[in-house]
C-alpha cells in the first residue's frame, strides 16, 4: 500500500471545508474567522506541495511559500485592525462593523 | 509501510486539530489547536519531500503568526461567551454548506479518477535534480527565475508590517517622558528664581 496524490487531495479538502465550516459556526467572532481562513490557506499550501511533489516539479513549493507570505501579511493586518477596532468599540462582534456604512 | 504509519497519523491529528480550531470554546484553546494542525501539517510536508515549506511553516507560522494571534487573543479584554450566540443557529447551514463543498470536491476527485480529465505532466520548467536537496533547489530557483517575485514578496511582508505599526500606533497623552533636549536647553538663570515669601505663606512652584 502506498500513499498516493489522492490521500493528500483528500486531506487537503477535508481541511479546506473545516476552515469554510469554521467560518460560517464563528460568524460574530473575528478572531476565529481569521485562523478559519489561515486553516484554508493551509489546505492550498497543502495541496500546492503534494502536486509539486507528485509531479517532480518545484515551482509548486515555490507559489506555496509566497501564500505562505501572504497569509502571513495578512494576518498581521487583519490583527492591527481588529486591535484599533477594539480600542474603538470596545467588542469585536463582526454584527456592529455596519455603521462602517456611508 | 512507516510512511504509511506516519502519513495516516500526520493526516488525521490535523484534520482532528482543524477540527477542534473551529469548534473550541476558548479562542485560546483555538489558537494553541492551530498549532497543532500547523505542525501535523508540516510532517506531511517532510513525507512529501518539502523540507523547506516544511520548516517555513513551523517558523512562520507556529512561531510568529499563532504567538501573534496568541498576543491579541490574550490582550483584549472580550466576553467570548456572547461571540458564541450565533454557534447553534449558525450550525444548520454551516453544515449544509460545508457537505456541499465536500460533494463537489469528491465529484472532482471522482472525475480525475475515472480518467475523464488528464491531469497533465509537468512541463519540466523546474524539475527537482537528483542529487540536490530540496532547500538547495528552492533557493537555485528562488534567486534565479523568480527572483523578482521573490523580491515582490519582500515588498508585500514591509507594506504589512508598516500597515500594522501605522494602524495600532497611537499618540499617548499624560505621559510623563523625558525630553532630552529641553533638558540640555535648560540655564541656571532660568532654572532658580530668587523668592521672598510672605510669612505663614506657601510657595508657588
Amino acid at each position: 500500500m502506498t500513499i498516493g496524490i489522492e490521500h493528500y487531495v483528500v486531506v487537503s479538502s477535508i481541511l479546506f471545508v473545516l476552515g469554510v465550516l469554521g467560518i460560517f459556526l464563528n460568524r460574530k467572532n473575528v478572531i476565529v474567522i481569521l485562523m478559519a481562513i489561515e486553516l484554508i490557506l493551509l489546505a492550498v499550501n497543502i495541496n500546492l506541495v503534494a502536486f509539486s511533489a507528485f509531479l517532480h516539479d518545484l515551482t509548486g513549493q515555490v507559489f506555496a511559500m509566497f501564500v505562505l507570505t501572504v497569509a502571513a501579511g495578512e494576518a498581521a493586518i487583519g490583527l492591527a485592525i481588529l486591535v484599533t477596532y477594539f480600542r474603538d468599540r470596545g467588542t469585536i462582534a463582526v454584527d456592529d462593523v455596519n455603521r462602517m456604512k456611508g | 509501510m512507516v510512511t504509511v504509519i506516519a502519513f495516516y497519523l500526520f493526516a488525521t491529528l490535523t484534520i482532528v486539530a482543524g477540527a477542534f480550531t473551529i469548534l473550541a470554546r476558548n479562542p485560546v484553546h483555538s489558537v494553541l489547536w492551530l498549532i497543532v494542525a500547523f505542525f501535523n501539517a508540516a510532517g506531511l510536508m517532510v513525507l512529501l519531500g518539502a523540507e523547506f515549506i516544511a520548516m517555513l511553516l513551523v517558523i512562520v507560522y507556529v512561531g510568529a503568526v499563532a504567538v501573534l494571534f496568541l498576543f491579541v487573543v490574550m490582550m483584549l479584554d472580550i466576553d467570548f461567551a456572547e461571540l458564541r450566540a450565533g454557534f447553534i443557529k449558525n450550525f444548520p447551514l454551516g453544515l449544509l454548506l460545508a457537505g456541499v463543498l465536500l460533494a463537489e470536491i469528491t465529484l472532482g476527485l471522482g472525475a480525475v479518477g475515472a480518467g475523464g480529465i488528464a491531469l497533465g505532466t509537468a512541463d519540466g520548467t523546474a524539475p527537482m535534480v537528483a542529487g540536490q536537496s530540496n532547500i538547495e533547489a528552492i533557493g537555485m530557483l528562488l534567486y534565479s527565475k523568480y527572483l523578482f517575485l521573490f523580491e515582490a514578496a519582500g515588498i508585500i511582508l514591509l507594506v504589512a508590517m508598516v500597515g500594522a505599526i501605522v494602524l495600532t500606533h497611537r499618540k499617548r497623552t499624560g505621559v510623563r517622558s523625558q525630553n532630552v533636549a529641553r533638558q540640555n536647553a535648560r540655564r541656571p538663570d532660568e532654572a532658580t528664581i530668587n523668592m521672598s515669601p510672605e510669612v505663614g505663606k506657601g510657595v508657588e512652584l
